[in-house]
């Protein structure tokens, strides 16, 4: 038998058990990934949702044909940090704003609106200025989009208002 | 008058109790997270807890559960309740991220505010459900919904802490999955409230059904479950499982008037379970999370001491010179005492 491993002779620390951490782990970044619009192409948002996963963040998936509306209130009642949009029918200058704008309806002000799929760049450069994120072309290696995410989520909880209905 | 401005979880509370679904939202992130403001959330809300009846629906992977789900909600709107609900997946043992895929089949509601629906990772438990499940339910709970139904990740035998977390445990299998429904009946069959054949339109419905009914007669002690079918994709035989289940919920908070008229739902046999009231029920989910909790936070505790004789004696086992029970007695029987706090009583 090998000697017992044990270390008596340092001081230990006193034991106060408590139920409630004093301070809570940091919680999985959030995402909701969804498909907009009437396209069937849901590859991609396969692809980033299954990256995003695989970077330590928890993905709800929605599936295809989305309204702007069904996502709003989606993210609204899984208290996302991020939502996904994956838009390849050509709408994206008016699904992003929209989604956009019944998000700050909602107090969701907060929420990252990011998003890929075949958008020219002038558009996503006119998207950026009306209030949604970066957009991330086809090719984009994932790093990017997850590094993106942790950073700007990071951010946007700091200067989230304690106000229970913001 | 209403809490100081600054006491974030006593406003969130307050917004919570009346409704407002945003404060929801942030209120089940912050019970989930586990912190000091979750506890704080929480019991903002104990006295407004208790309402809401708690249904469970549980089985194997792929035999429909979340579209089942779906179909029961609307039903459920029919007759205008506001449905909760809780869908657990699982979390990645590797990376900590989880996909959570339940929405896809319950596309028909996004939008509907009298349903609302969080997805839940299990973020490490076993068991089919995640730590927070129950503090989750309980926050849908107070915010005015009723039913919550608590969806959990296709489980298989043994894994059934779903029971815990419902008044009506509502077990789903179907046919085609043979091999893994003859393992579970055990398990099924001690568990369920309800069981449910779901894709009854397809080959083999009917005679699972039977056979289910039979090793449910054979049964003489415990629960004895009604078997019903459905198809969830048709909508066929959904109105009647939730007439089943409200049914379930009737007989446990009158059984006595209730039972007279339901036939074979809950036939009273003897032995635990048979008759069991909702208050007990209660009183037992009660107990266990008490438990949960005590055991997760002793463990942190010891942990928090131990991990350094931990190490050292990973190295002994796997070097051959001990056994993982004597490593585990020994870090047990020498650990440093420590006085409890004294004890506020409840």
């Amino acid at each position: 038998m090998s000697p017992a491993p044990l270390s008596p002779s340092g001081p230990s620390p006193s034991v106060a058990p408590s139920v409630a951490p004093s301070v809570a782990p940091a919680r999985p970044i959030r995402v909701l990934v969804a498909k907009a619009g009437l396209d069937g192409h849901d590859r991609g948002a396969k692809v980033v949702a299954s990256a995003l996963r695989d970077a330590g963040f928890e993905v709800v998936y929605t599936g295809l044909r989305q309204t702007p509306e069904m996502i709003a209130e989606a993210a609204l009642q899984e208290d996302v940090d991020v939502v996904g949009l994956s838009i390849h029918s050509g709408a994206h200058m008016s699904l992003f704003p929209r989604v956009v704008a019944l998000l700050r309806d909602r107090g969701l002000g907060h929420v990252v609106v990011t998003g890929g799929g075949i958008i020219p760049p002038a558009d996503a450069k006119a998207l950026e200025a009306a209030g949604v994120g970066r957009l991330f072309g086809p090719g984009t290696p994932t790093r990017d989009l997850v590094e993106y995410l942790r950073v700007t989520v990071a951010e946007r909880r700091a200067a989230l208002p304690r106000d229970p209905v913001r | 008058m209403g809490p100081p401005p600054d006491d974030f979880p006593a406003s969130l509370a307050s917004a919570v109790r009346a409704g407002d679904a945003r404060a929801i939202a942030r209120a089940i992130t912050l019970a989930e997270e586990g912190g000091p403001e979750g506890s704080a959330l929480l019991a903002a809300l104990a006295g407004a807890v208790g309402r809401a009846h708690r249904v469970g629906v549980t089985g194997p992977p792929g035999v429909g559960k979340s579209t089942l789900v779906a179909a029961l909600a609307r039903a459920w709107r029919t007759q205008g309740r506001r449905v909760g609900i809780v869908a657990v997946d699982p979390t990645s043992p590797f990376t900590g991220g989880a996909l959570l895929g339940d929405r896809v089949r319950m596309g028909a509601h996004f939008g509907d505010p009298g349903v609302f629906i969080r997805s839940l990772a299990t973020r490490g438990a076993q068991g089919g459900v995640s730590v927070a499940t129950h503090d989750v339910a309980d926050v849908l709970d107070a915010g005015g919904f009723d039913p919550v139904v608590v969806e959990t990740v296709g489980v298989g035998q043994g894994e059934i802490a779903v029971a815990g977390v419902a008044d009506t445990v509502v077990v789903v299998v179907a046919p085609g999955h043979g091999d893994g429904v003859q393992a579970m009946k055990g398990g099924i069959l001690e568990a369920a409230d309800l069981l449910v054949v779901n894709q009854a339109d397809r080959d083999g419905a009917e005679g699972l059904a039977a056979e289910l009914r039979a090793a449910i007669e054979l049964r003489e002690v415990g629960r004895h479950p009604q078997v019903l079918l459905t198809a969830a994709t048709t909508g066929d035989g959904v109105e009647a499982l939730r007439t089943a289940i409200d049914a379930h919920r009737l007989a446990q908070v009158d059984p006595a008037g209730a039972l007279a008229d339901l036939g074979n739902l809950g036939r009273a046999r003897s032995g635990p379970g048979a008759s069991e009231g909702l208050a007990a029920r209660r009183a037992s989910r009660a107990e266990a999370r008490i438990r949960d909790a005590v055991d997760r936070a002793r463990s942190a505790a010891f942990w928090a001491v131990r991990a350094e004789a931990l190490a050292g004696w990973v190295e002994s086992v796997v070097g051959g010179r001990a056994t993982v029970a004597q490593a585990a007695s020994t870090l047990v029987r020498d650990l440093p005492s420590a006085s409890p706090p004294p004890e506020p009583r409840p």
